[in-house]
């Protein structure tokens, strides 16, 4: 695999320390606290984590849908879209109006692909309609040119019989196919940057490694850019060219996807690869992260995963490490890359699954 | 898994038919026969359609089943059900269901949840002894007891599962049906959950039936794999025959379909498409061939050869 050089002015994202908050009848609760993240050109980037450790809520926030009790408190967004014509504009998303965002950017240059495929379906307009939709609000098409689109993008995402899927209703396909609908609509104004939202959760794993290969072809041929949102470390190797793993609303770990997986540094990051089930070992059970994700309503003091973290130092509960490059472009927020820190060794276990990974890999240490 | 051990769940020729309208029947379970034995885990995986989770459901009767045999624990459990083998199955099958907000009522708290089945079958015979188990079972999946008296809403996902599992687990049932139980759980959470399953059946000796579509998973937990497709079980055998030595292509496909987190190795791997017309595999041709005393296909005869010479 060729290693993605991330270069500056290829870069069509960036994030800079994002917070944003949410406000509750129980108090403000900070749901992201300090993100900084960049998506390059053709890029492929995962965001990986537990369920409410923010990573939907910080692309819900590329797109304009937060939550209206949710907050940006600072950062930026700054998005490099390039027009058609050739022109750049840059557009700081977090000063822009959730409206504004919507109706400039949303579908036209950043689009979303959601879990649940149902749900983000209209059941009432026929699948031909809803692609075309898009196309006939950001476009001044006809409706011959957007039918004819739509056709074409059908059969891109895989569709055997376009034309008959055309005239159907969402009720009438499977989940597999309501998906591959779901991204042909995200796919109608050629966007620069697709957001996956674990997108293939509610499906089969036959079909989810067809749609996931699907989407793979699919940015090779038009060059986006793609976010993906998962909890599957199985998906992430197969797809992501960059990882970033988030815990508790900060990234603990990111990097290049060979770094995070041949030499994790974060213990959550070994948490979450040792929990991953493994089809060839023999052992009967299964590693498991003590414990639950914080409640952040709380101020969180040092570092928030020291309560599971059975790595911990004393440092930890007091004061939040800082991002450490550990080379290459991997960066860690932990206090155990810190020079002064003892060395932790691997769980042995991770290690050797890390080992043998590896060598099957072909990698030579 | 000695074969001589009589088997706790027997399922013979199950057929489970939905009438759609007057000219469509859909066969979702369409003749299945296996057996369970005390103490094992049997994981059941396959596609959404496959017609794993209504082979659980007409199992422990929430559907009628159109046709064939089910044997629990000695008692014929298919077609009408006397009162005493009624009674029997209810207490003594449980199931555990994929979403544990849906599956219960938001209204009541979690005590109370857990104590309905002991009240309904008048299991307990003063009020302290119903606390007394609710109290028993919490601990043993690791709730607090303060957490008792709170409802569904506040609970994280795990700990739904959990009271899931406590609810299922209360009436100290010898079979338990847990359908895509860990499904909706991040994965992290998953691996409590299983590891929480095993504990249970070391100590207690329940036996599952493990509905899944995540091979990975099941793996972990079953000692015996049954696939399904499209309402018949193509290929039943050990979890160590069915991960290295798989015969059926539906089975192969499904094992090429996990994920490894390999980036390496995953990005350059292709998944394996298997497509039973393009194939012109016949299920309702096949029968089974058996090829060790565990390991058994479903297949016809020029299949078989065609599979096995592979």
């Amino acid at each position: 695999m060729a290693k993605f050089k991330r270069d500056k002015n290829e870069r069509v994202l960036s994030i800079r320390d994002l917070n944003i908050s949410f406000n509750t009848n129980f108090g403000t609760v900070r749901a992201i606290r300090g993100v900084r993240l960049d998506l390059f050109q053709g890029e492929t980037i995962a965001i990986v984590g537990e369920s409410g450790s923010g990573k939907s809520v910080t692309v819900k926030t590329m797109m304009g849908i937060l939550d209206s009790n949710g907050h940006i408190d600072s950062g930026s967004i700054i998005y490099r879209c390039k027009e058609k014509d050739g022109s750049e504009t840059e557009y700081d998303l977090t000063k822009m109006s959730q409206k504004d965002i919507r109706y400039k950017l949303c579908g036209k240059h950043i689009a979303m692909v959601f879990q649940d495929p149902m749900t983000s379906l209209d059941p009432t307009m026929t699948i031909g309609r809803q692609i075309m939709e898009p196309i006939l609000e950001h476009e001044e098409a006809s409706k011959k040119e957007a039918a004819d689109r739509a056709m074409q993008l059908l059969d891109e995402v895989g569709i055997t019989e376009p034309d008959k899927t055309f005239k159907q209703y969402p009720h009438e396909l499977s989940g597999g196919m309501r998906q591959r609908v779901v991204i042909a609509i995200a796919l109608a104004c050629d966007p620069d940057i697709l957001i996956c939202d674990e997108p293939t959760t509610a499906l089969d794993v036959t079909i989810q490694a067809r749609i996931l290969e699907k989407i793979k072809e699919i940015q090779l041929k038009k060059n986006i850019s793609v976010i993906y949102i998962t909890h599957d470390l199985g998906v992430v190797a197969k797809v992501a060219d960059y990882v970033a793993v988030m815990y508790a609303g900060r990234i603990v770990e990111k990097g290049n996807i060979n770094e995070v997986f041949y030499d994790p540094r974060h213990p959550y990051t070994w948490g979450l690869l040792s929990s991953m089930p493994d089809t060839d070992t023999d052992s009967d059970r299964l590693f498991a992260i003590p414990g639950t994700p914080p409640n952040l309503m709380e101020e969180v003091k040092g570092d928030a995963f020291a309560p599971r973290n059975p790595y911990a130092l004393k440092i930890d509960y007091r004061e939040e490490p800082p991002m450490y490059d550990v080379g290459g472009q991997h960066r860690v927020a932990s206090w155990l890359c810190d020079p002064n820190a003892p060395k932790v060794e691997l769980p042995a276990e991770l290690k050797a699954r890390i080992a043998k990974m590896k060598k099957e890999a072909g990698i030579n240490e | 898994m000695s074969e001589t051990r009589k088997p706790l769940l027997h399922v013979e020729d199950l057929k489970q038919y939905f009438r759609i309208n007057r000219k469509q029947v859909t066969k979702a379970v369409d003749g299945i026969s296996f057996d369970i034995y005390e103490g094992e885990t049997y994981g059941l995986v396959g596609e959404s359609g496959s017609g794993k989770s209504t082979t659980g459901r007409s199992i422990i009767r929430l559907y009628d089943p159109t046709g064939g045999k089910i044997i629990f624990d000695g008692r014929d459990i298919s077609g009408k059900l006397s009162k005493e083998n009624e009674k029997y199955l209810r207490t003594n099958m449980q199931m555990i269901f994929q979403d544990p907000m849906a599956c219960r009522n938001p209204r009541k708290k979690v005590k109370e949840i857990i104590a309905e089945g002991l009240e309904i079958h008048n299991i307990c015979n003063s009020k302290e002894e119903i606390d007394e188990r609710v109290n028993n079972v919490l601990d043993r999946v690791g709730l607090s007891r303060e957490q008792a008296t709170r409802f569904p809403h506040q609970f994280s996902g795990g700990q739904r599962q959990r009271v899931g599992i406590a609810r299922a687990l209360v009436m100290n049932p010898k079979l338990v049906i847990a359908d895509e139980c860990i499904s909706a759980l991040d994965v992290s959470i998953q691996a409590q959950v299983v590891n929480l399953m095993k504990d249970i059946q070391d100590d207690m000796g329940t036996t599952y039936l493990f509905i899944a579509h995540d091979l990975s998973m099941v793996k972990y937990i079953s000692d015996r794999i049954g696939v399904m497709h499209l309402g018949h079980i193509v290929e039943t055998g050990t979890t160590d025959e069915i991960f290295t030595n798989p015969i059926h292509p539906y089975t192969i496909s499904l094992l090429s379909a996990i994920p490894h987190p390999n980036p390496i190795v995953e990005k350059k791997r292709k998944s394996i498409t298997y497509n039973k017309d393009e194939e012109g595999v016949d299920y309702e041709a096949g029968h089974e061939h058996v090829i060790t005393d565990t390991h058994k296909v479903l297949a016809t005869d020029e299949e078989f050869a065609k599979w096995t010479n592979r």
